[in-house]
């Protein structure tokens, strides 16, 4: 298979949006974090929580919905843990999000042994299975790559117009980027900034939480402690590469989701004989590329990592 | 028009900020239809008072009551509800969204959507009847800072508040623009609206309010109707204790051009600009803000780059765009907003006080920083500029805003410069520091040093300038000697009009 054919391959567009969609979450999650002001290091830990909360309510209750909501819960709980650290007590983000993140790693690892044990068959659980779409799916090409596609993955196309239209049509999306550019300048019009950041870290850790829980509801069926691996990390480089943006950062994330299903298909392919690690590399190379270039027109919300204290002026 | 119940009562208002007493025991009213106006030096304690009336702060001590009823506001939120409205003495505004978008925000939008078309009919309702307007897309970044005031005033009028706190909202206003306000502010106490006026511009005080209250060292020590009896020098008198002095400018000879600009562009498009100024000589820019004064004297400070022409100092070229070599060859600069560009609000007074020269003897030495001889410089300082709190280690955010402007004035004019650009120098002062600041650009003249003074305040060019210079479209369209100057030429030439010289 030379390279051209995988790309002009359907099943290597399906790879990409399957590969793309729980960092599309991930990256929503930030966005909506950072454009209240606060940079959420605590993702990577909100995402391996909310697969764990995901597969263990899947395994127990045999129902992937209430898999859903549990993820969606306990990340909105540390989203709010997170927020009495940074914005009420004011604690330096960066430190703070790390700690959040081994915190919920160490304690994630903890429970998974105490509930589950260690056996020599993971414990799994039968995943979600694609639905295609009547007569949309039925479109030649498109049709099969965007509308044969789990049902949590058509919830992510909805989400990311339903953001853009909440930043930019609603009073509170404008009241949640004024807090993110200058919570004085809030502050001095009625919002309440502190509220305001609250309700945002809250929202970034059920979206990071579903994220997370999309990895094995939908794509894997089964818990691993790597089963996040990094994929946090790299939705903090893809909210800077979309600038902020639900659209753009949609398009950054399918860009990192299809470099990814492009080079596992390289490899197996054995078309290419290159050690597998340069493989592995390369979403990650083109990503820091496209940063780098693109990174010079990108502003970040002007107030990020700065706390809010009312009575400093 | 004046009705009994106030519409803001403040009784025992007391505030501390650490060792300092911003409030002590402040009783204050103001009634529907009332303009108050609240006087007092720099760090009296009038921006503390509002902002606690506003929600901001919580007052140790004391209560608020709200059209009688008594009233615990503890946001701004809270404040907002109860009909009153502040226009901050630091604009608050969000520079990368658009006009409408910081008019919008914190505004409730209909059907769970912002209200775009209803903001931009009250945009356009209070251009119609106060004259004070905007363009409703332009990003708020790009606007001038006179014109960022406006924006916090209409913000202010657009919710229709019927206690309009005014923080110091002519700093920046060309004389047209007050004279809007102005009539805004008559528009709405025939409504009933209840409005205070911090200034320290006592003409527009006197001018506006029905009353005045002092205030010193964050007490109240008088309250008096402006009954037409008040003076500037009394009301100075009972802000500082003491009648300020007028700095006169006493003609002299001057000496060689020192700074010389030929054929200077600052943009593309505009006019060449060729101007000198010699040593011990004060040329003042004259202009309606927003013709391109920030842009000039960023580009002689090396700031910004020119479009075409070159800067001598001393007769020598310098090499544009670098603020430090212009500093080298014995430029200082004052730029006109302070708190973004000359200021750090997290360090203390004393790093601040040095922060164009830290690297160098005698606040370094091989590299090291000598935090002896820094609070030294800065304790020097704050005692003969009278920053308050005299506390070097504060850090400069938390002073006053006239405090603020008064540290990096000493800090520039410490620098003993041969030229000096400084740009709205008593922008926010009280008189006594006026005073001060006139009498050290008075000492840098007769030393020798060329001034290039940028003005708003006509009143203040006239007072210390050689030469008066007028700024429209980027460019220099007249230029000649103080003795030959009227406001009114000067004034008809800022709008662009033609003037005439005698030869
Ligand atoms: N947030 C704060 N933290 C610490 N000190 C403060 C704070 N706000 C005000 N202060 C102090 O309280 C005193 C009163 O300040 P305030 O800003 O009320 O003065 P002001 O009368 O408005 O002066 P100006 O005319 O210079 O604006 C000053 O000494 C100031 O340093
Ligand atoms: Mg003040």
């Amino acid at each position: 298979m030379s390279m051209l054919d995988i790309i002009l391959d359907i099943g290597f567009f399906a790879a990409a949006i399957r590969l793309a969609v729980p960092l599309l979450l991930g990256t929503l999650s930030e966005l909506v974090a950072e454009r209240s002001g606060v940079l959420n290091l605590g993702i990577e830990g909100m995402m391996l929580a909310g697969a764990l909360a995901g597969f263990a309510t899947a395994h127990v209750t045999g129902s992937l919905w209430l898999g859903v909501l549990a993820a969606l819960l306990l990340g909105a709980l540390i989203g709010l843990l997170m927020a009495l650290l940074v914005v009420i007590l004011r604690l330096d983000q960066t430190v703070t999000g790390l700690g959040v993140t081994m915190a919920a790693t160490g304690l994630v690892f903890f429970s998974y042994r105490l509930g589950f044990g260690e056996s020599a068959v993971p414990p799994a659980i039968t995943p979600f299975s694609t639905i295609p779409l009547p007569l949309l799916s039925d479109i030649p090409f498109v049709g099969p790559v965007l509308f044969n596609q789990y049902a949590l993955t058509y919830i992510v196309y909805l989400l990311v117009p339903a953001l853009a239209f909440f930043l930019f049509r609603t009073p509170a999306g404008l009241a949640l980027r004024t807090v993110g550019e200058n919570p004085k300048a809030a502050a001095g019009v009625g919002i309440d900034p502190i509220k305001m950041r609250i309700l945002a870290l809250m929202a970034a850790g059920a979206l990071a939480g579903l994220a997370g829980a999309y990895l094995n509801l939908a794509a894997f069926g089964s818990f691993t402690f790597g089963i996040i691996s990094g994929r946090g990390w790299i939705c903090l480089a893809l909210v800077v590469l979309g600038r902020w943006k639900p659209f753009a950062c949609a398009g950054a994330a399918l860009l990192f989701g299809a470099v990814d299903a492009f080079q596992l298909r390289l490899q197996t392919s054995g078309s290419v004989d290159l050690p597998y690690q340069l493989f592995l590399a390369l979403p990650y190379v083109a990503t820091l590329i496209v940063v780098i270039v693109n990174t010079r027109f990108a502003a970040a919300p002007a107030a990020l990592m700065e706390p809010y204290d009312p009575e400093k002026r | 028009m004046a009705d009994d119940t106030p519409l803001l009562a403040l009784t025992g208002i007391t505030k501390r900020f650490g060792e300092v007493v911003a409030n002590r025991d402040v009783d204050f009213t103001l009634r529907p239809g009332e303009v108050v106006g609240l006087l007092g030096e720099n760090g009296a304690g009038k921006t503390t008072l509002m902002n606690i009336a506003f929600g901001l702060y919580r007052p140790d001590a004391g209560t608020i009551a709200v059209a009688g009823k008594a009233a615990s506001i503890g946001s701004t939120a809270d404040a907002i509800a109860l009909g009153i409205g502040m226009v901050h003495q630091h604009t608050h505004v969000v520079a990368r969204h658009s006009v409408l978008e910081n008019l919008m925000a914190g505004l409730a939008g209909r059907h769970g959507l912002i209200d775009r078309a209803a903001a931009l009919a009250r945009l356009a309702e209070i251009a119609a009847a106060y004259g004070l307007g905007l363009d409703p897309d332009q990003l708020v970044g790009d606007l001038a800072v006179g014109e960022k005031q406006r924006l916090d005033i209409i913000r202010a009028l657009f919710r229709k508040a019927r206690i309009l706190i005014l923080d110091e909202p002519t700093s920046v206003l060309t004389p047209q623009e007050t004279e809007g306000l102005f009539s805004a502010i008559r528009a709405l106490k025939a409504d009933g609206v209840g409005v205070v006026y911090i200034s320290h511009k006592l003409n527009e005080v006197r001018a506006i309010t029905d009353r005045v209250v002092v205030m010193r060292r964050g007490a109240v020590v008088a309250d008096a109707v402006n009954d037409g009896t008040l003076t500037n020098a009394g009301l100075a008198v009972l802000m500082c204790g003491h009648e300020p002095e007028r700095i006169t400018r006493t003609p002299h000879q001057t000496g060689a051009a020192r700074l010389e600009l030929a054929g200077l562009r600052l943009g593309k498009a505009t006019q060449p600009i060729d101007l000198k100024v010699h040593g011990g000589e004060i040329v003042g820019i004259a202009g309606v803000s927003g013709n391109g004064q920030v842009r000039f004297a960023e580009t002689i400070a090396g700031v910004q780059m020119a479009a075409d022409g070159t800067i001598l100092i001393d007769g020598k070229p310098t090499s544009a765009g670098s603020p430090r070599r212009m500093q080298q060859a014995g430029l200082a600069y004052i730029p006109e907003d302070r708190l973004g560009a000359g200021l750090v609000g997290a360090l203390p007074v004393s790093d601040n006080m040095v922060l164009s020269r830290f690297g160098a003897s005698p606040f370094a030495h091989f590299g090291w920083l000598d935090r002896k001889a820094m609070a030294a410089f800065a304790e020097r300082q704050i005692a003969s500029y009278d920053i308050r709190p005299p506390d070097a280690k504060l850090p400069i955010g938390l002073l006053s805003g006239g405090n603020q402007q008064k540290a990096i004035v000493a800090r520039e004019l410490a620098l003993k410069p041969k030229v000096l650009i400084i740009a709205q120098p008593t922008r926010g002062l009280d008189v006594t520091a006026i005073a001060f600041v006139h009498r050290e650009l008075m000492r840098l003249r007769a030393e020798g040093c060329a001034i290039l003074l940028i003005s708003d305040d006509l009143d203040e060019i006239f007072q210390l300038s050689d030469r008066i210079a007028v700024m429209y479209e980027s460019a220099i369209v007249c230029a000649m000697q103080v003795e030959q100057a009227t406001v009114a030429g000067i004034g008809l030439a800022m709008n662009g009009g033609a003037i005439e010289v005698p030869a």
